[in-house]
């Protein structure tokens, strides 16, 4: 557990203050205009969250994967 | 970061949607006979399945000056094998590419080939080596290197689908900016989920020591 309180503030503080960087993905994307200029993304996404929507559904995925790992190492540890 | 929606031919899509299916099915499969064996193993998948949606939601910041995410799928592999991890990674792409516009539909089986199946599989490698040499190293490695290779899966893909020009050095070309883009941005990335999932790991082992290891 001792890591895990470290860790996890630095990621936080990290986190926050990376608003501004830039995706990885975006930088592909640049890349793949450059390597094929004519090419056009055939499919695009059904639902795209805008602006806020799309951090409350990052946000969402994370407390999913929080309570899931938090309920059962919790349920565990009630046990011994 | 996944391959976005749109950004592979559909036959590249055909192509990986064919490679990942069975192996997500198979993985499914498996689940269902794990819980079969063990009711118990409900809650270690769970963990599992928490670790990978966690971690993929975190985007971080990287020497770069870009961002990425890990992929978290270090955890499933050393609990369950590569076949168990690519279903559950399939799920966690799936709301990432319905809910998030992030990664695609299209490019689903791509993304499951890279970050469910041959990532996972070499992180599971890589634990399989050194397991009898030191079980926290073991963990570590496995993490990191199925988080590494699941970018480099991703920088070949993109680099088969978008040569610098056509014939097999572009491609070569190609994969080596990709590799520049995500790579080294992931690096450091890999590192920090490494650590996360030892901890994970030496903590399911501690409450539960009768775990027992793919």
């Amino acid at each position: 557990m001792k890591i895990f309180k470290l860790i996890l503030p630095l990621l936080l503080v990290i986190t926050c203050s990376a608003q501004e960087w830039s995706g990885a993905d975006e930088i592909a994307e640049d890349t793949i205009k450059e390597l094929n200029p004519n090419y056009e993304p055939w499919f695009s996404p059904i639902f795209e969250p805008v602006g806020e929507l799309e951090t409350l559904f990052f946000s969402i995925q994370a407390a999913i994967g929080g309570f899931l790992i938090g309920y059962f190492l919790g349920k565990h540890e009630r046990k011994s | 970061m996944h391959i976005m929606e749109g950004f592979l031919k559909p036959e590249w899509c055909a192509f990986w949607f064919a490679l990942a299916t069975p192996v997500v099915i198979y993985g499914a499969w498996r689940v269902k006979r794990e819980i079969e064996k063990d009711p118990k193993a409900k809650s270690l998948l769970a963990v599992s399945l928490g670790f990978i949606f966690v971690l993929s939601a975190l985007k971080l910041p990287s020497v770069t000056g870009s961002c990425s995410h890990p992929t978290g799928t270090g955890v499933a592999v050393i609990l369950f094998g590569p076949s168990v991890t690519a279903f559950l990674s399939s799920i966690a792409l799936l709301y990432q590419a319905l809910l998030l516009a992030h990664g695609g539909i299209t490019t689903l089986g791509a993304n499951t080939f890279s970050m469910g199946i041959v990532g996972p599989f070499f992180g599971f490698l890589a634990y399989k080596a050194l397991k009898k040499f030191s079980l926290p190293v073991a963990f570590f490695s496995a993490a990191a290197v199925a988080d590494l290779t699941t970018y480099v899966i991703t920088s070949l893909q993109l680099a088969l689908a978008f040569p610098a020009f056509p014939g097999i050095e572009g491609v070569w070309i190609s994969a080596i900016r990709f590799l520049g883009i995500f790579a080294i941005t992931q690096l450091p990335i890999a590192v920090v989920e490494a650590f996360l999932a030892v901890a994970l790991l030496r903590n399911i082992k501690a409450y539960s020591p009768e775990v027992s290891t793919a």
